[in-house]
């Protein structure tokens, strides 16, 4: 339970900046029978180098496992794993409610709860934009739910280690 | 100086070292042809019936010589053609590296004739593969390929060159080549020193060779292992040769088809090493009954292979010699297990492999070949039937010699394996057994042998029947033979003449090693069709699903006592 889900964990993926790098990481995963909970990627301080953040869930022995074939791949220079505690995790959710002149004010109540910030209105709806923890959100979600989510899309968890040194700089060695 | 892509490519493989190369040509890799034509007096190329033989020659030739095996073919089904191949050698982690043409990039991605997306296609069958897209990038992509398939763990590396980058032009320099060191960056001390810590406490211990030694050609080094600590060992198929045959410490293949003894040693020993074999569902059966009682250290170059199948308990992270050499000094007195070495040999004595009821005439002509065959030959295999034999009961297995696809399980690799043996090696006698079912899979592959006059003799052991699929509807589906049946009247003697190559029957009353030597002796392409009863059968086995303590089919010469 390292990132606030029962056996799920959160993998930082330092990749090189090239087309068809993600393919090859996915097609890992889905050739080996990992199972994706979310994922998000994007270019990092460095143009030549992605950051995938992957979340996947399964016992520790599988996620070693994952680590090390991730590894393999010639295209990928480092794989983190991004503990609860070492790492700050985040997740952004767009989310438009069915909200009424009865319920709106309800929902903006919640919303304010979690720091969610309302971004359109519409007659019978509301969206709102929520940023988090995935403990956070999932008690979001949980509270707004009753009122009937008409849609609904997260970003997938991204991460990013506690203290001064970038991921690129800490050195292999003794994690295992 | 500028030179064209096509030119490039050749003058790269040059630079590698590369004096053969297997292929076939087609429309998108006309430029490249044109440079191998040019430059036909610094590579050889050898052209196959099917590009599917050229992947396995080029195999072939990389097993046997353990330098990179190059194959080439032209986009779409040319490309699609390799691919058996490349998995083969993915699976049994040969170095490879596999070049295809496709279409001209602006015609990339646009459902062109003979567009495949092969990189796409290969992405789980290659350790990493390349589409170039500037003929800037062509000289250095080559020079990666060839160190990725060679470095660490090593394995198939392709290469898609669109025909406008092979026309393309721009300047070429030859570069010293890149050595690839034996990989020890993650090798730590405190493991060697965990390894050889439980080594010293152990009593029984028990080692499981797999392929890895071969690869890194380790077997030396591991002989003196196992003599130092006075221990037996097994192997895998892809083990086989690491430990001669006639080792009084080999107890022959683990597993599925393995022997009676070395199961029992894995289920009664206290430590076993497990060093380069991955665990293979082949080799534990059933896993959780799988070396339950014992202590595990295993010794691999490529870490990934840690807990995969098996958790084990040291892991040792480098290449094999290396690491056995480091334990070797550090274990520099021999220590002795004589009771446990007794008992293995007690076993041996008891449970031979060498009496076989069940396949009398494939041992028989097996024998009969290993009294033939020179020292030194190459010997290639199909898959299935034969090939458990072949692996049970020829003595003439050596490293680098004994070519078979392990993990794949390629029917028709041998044909074109034996076809790369012999190209890199003319003057050792090659000799492939084949299967009746096998054979017909890559037999177009004649032509070739036929073209280069390669004296590669091949020995068709033929029940009319896919036997191992068969033995299994014997065995599990109550003899319901679901197309198993080969009954059409396939005269190989003919088959072999229409390609202008020898051809002779082996039949039941024949003596295999007059036949055989006969064979051998016409230093000429030999077809050699060897009747075998359709119903003979591979033991001993471990059901599917069982533990490997309970076999059936062993021989026990001494039932009466346990």
């Amino acid at each position: 339970m390292e990132n606030g889900r029962k056996d799920s964990f959160t993998l930082a993926i330092l990749v090189n900046n090239k087309s068809g790098v993600l393919m090859r990481v996915v097609a890992l995963f889905s050739r080996r029978r990992y199972n994706i909970d979310s994922l998000s990627v994007s270019e990092t301080e460095n143009p030549d180098i992605s950051r995938i953040t992957i979340v996947v869930h399964g016992d520790r022995n599988i996620t070693e496992q994952i680590i090390l074939q991730v590894e393999k791949l010639v295209d990928v220079r480092k794989v983190y794993e991004m503990t609860m505690d070492g790492s700050i995790q985040r997740e952004l959710v767009l989310i438009k409610l069915n909200a009424d002149e009865t319920t709106r004010t309800h929902i903006v109540e919640i919303g304010e709860l979690f720091k969610a910030k309302v971004v359109d209105v519409t007659p019978s709806t509301i969206t709102m934009q929520i940023t988090g923890s995935l403990e956070k959100l999932d008690s979001f979600l949980e509270l707004v739910r009753p009122y009937g989510i008409v849609e609904l899309v997260r970003t997938g968890m991204t991460a990013l280690e506690r203290g001064s040194r970038p991921l690129s700089e800490t050195t292999f060695g003794d994690e295992g | 100086m500028k030179i064209t892509g096509a030119d490039i490519i050749v003058e790269c493989l040059v630079e590698q070292g590369v004096d053969t190369v297997f292929g076939y040509p087609g429309g998108q890799v006309i430029p490249l042809y044109d440079a191998l034509y040019r430059n036909r007096g610094r590579i050889r190329h050898i052209l196959t019936a099917h590009e599917q033989g050229a992947s396995h020659a080029a195999d072939g030739y990389s097993r046997s010589t353990g330098k990179v095996g190059v194959c080439i073919a032209t986009s779409g089904p040319g490309a699609t053609n390799l691919t058996t191949g490349i998995a083969t050698a993915y699976m049994d982690s040969i170095p490879m590296v596999a070049i295809t043409g496709n279409v001209p990039i602006s015609l990339l991605g646009k459902d062109s004739f003979q567009e495949v997306d092969i990189a796409g296609i290969t992405l789980s069958i290659t350790k990493h593969n390349y589409i170039v897209k500037r003929i800037e990038d062509l000289a250095s992509i080559i020079r990666e390929a060839f160190y990725i398939a060679r470095s660490g763990r090593p394995g198939p590396v392709l290469i898609d060159v669109p025909k406008n980058v092979q026309e393309a032009s721009y300047e070429f320099e030859n570069v010293p080549l890149k050595e690839v060191a034996p990989k020890v960056s993650r090798l730590r001390e405190k493991d060697i020193e965990a390894a050889v810590q439980l080594i010293k406490s152990s009593k029984k211990p028990m080692c499981y060779v797999g392929g890895g030694v071969i690869r890194a050609d380790a077997a030396d080094v591991l002989n003196e292992f196992l003599d130092r600590i006075d221990s037996p060992a097994g192997s895998s198929l892809m083990g086989l040769g690491a430990v001669p045959v006639s080792s009084e410490r080999f107890t022959g293949m683990i597993g599925m088809h393995g022997t009676r003894v070395s199961n029992m040693a894995i289920n009664n020993c206290d430590l076993l090493i497990v060093i380069g074999a991955r665990f293979s569902d082949r080799v534990i059966s059933k896993g959780s009954t799988f070396a339950r009682q014992a202590r595990i250290i295993q010794i691999d170059v490529d870490p990934a292979e840690f807990n995969k199948n098996i958790n084990t308990e040291i892991h040792v992270v480098g290449d094999v010699e290396v690491v056995l050499g480091r334990l070797l000094k550090l274990l520099p007195e021999k220590i002795s297990h004589g009771e446990w070495m007794t008992s293995i040999k007690e076993r041996k004595a008891r449970f031979p492999m060498q009496v076989a009821p069940h396949a009398k005439r494939a041992k028989e002509i097996l024998e009969a070949l290993d009294e033939v065959l020179p020292d030194d030959s190459y010997v290639t295999t199909e898959v299935g039937q034969h090939q458990m034999w072949t692996a049970q009961y020829l003595k003439k297995i050596r490293p680098r010699r004994f070519l078979t696809s392990g993990g794949l399980g390629t029917m028709g690799f041998g044909t074109g394996a034996a076809i790369g043996a012999q190209v890199s090696h003319p003057d050792a006698r090659v000799v492939n057994i084949a299967g009746d079912g096998s054979f017909r899979m890559n037999s177009n592959e004649l032509a070739t042998i036929a073209r280069y006059k390669l004296p590669i003799v091949i020995i068709v052991m033929n029940n009319h029947a896919l036997g191992m699929v068969r033995q299994w509807q014997d065995l599990f589906y109550e003899h319901r033979y679901s197309e198993t049946t080969l009954d059409t009247p396939l005269d190989w003697v003919m088959l072999a003449h229409a390609y202008g190559v020898e051809g002779m029957d082996l039949g039941p009353e024949d003596d295999p090693e007059e036949v055989l030597k006969r064979a051998f002796d016409l230093k000429k392409p030999v077809v050699v069709n060897a009747l075998i009863p359709s119903d003979d059968k591979v033991f001993p086995m471990v059901a599917p699903g069982a533990s490997i303590s309970d076999m059936i089919g062993f021989v026990d010469l001494n039932p009466l006592v346990d």
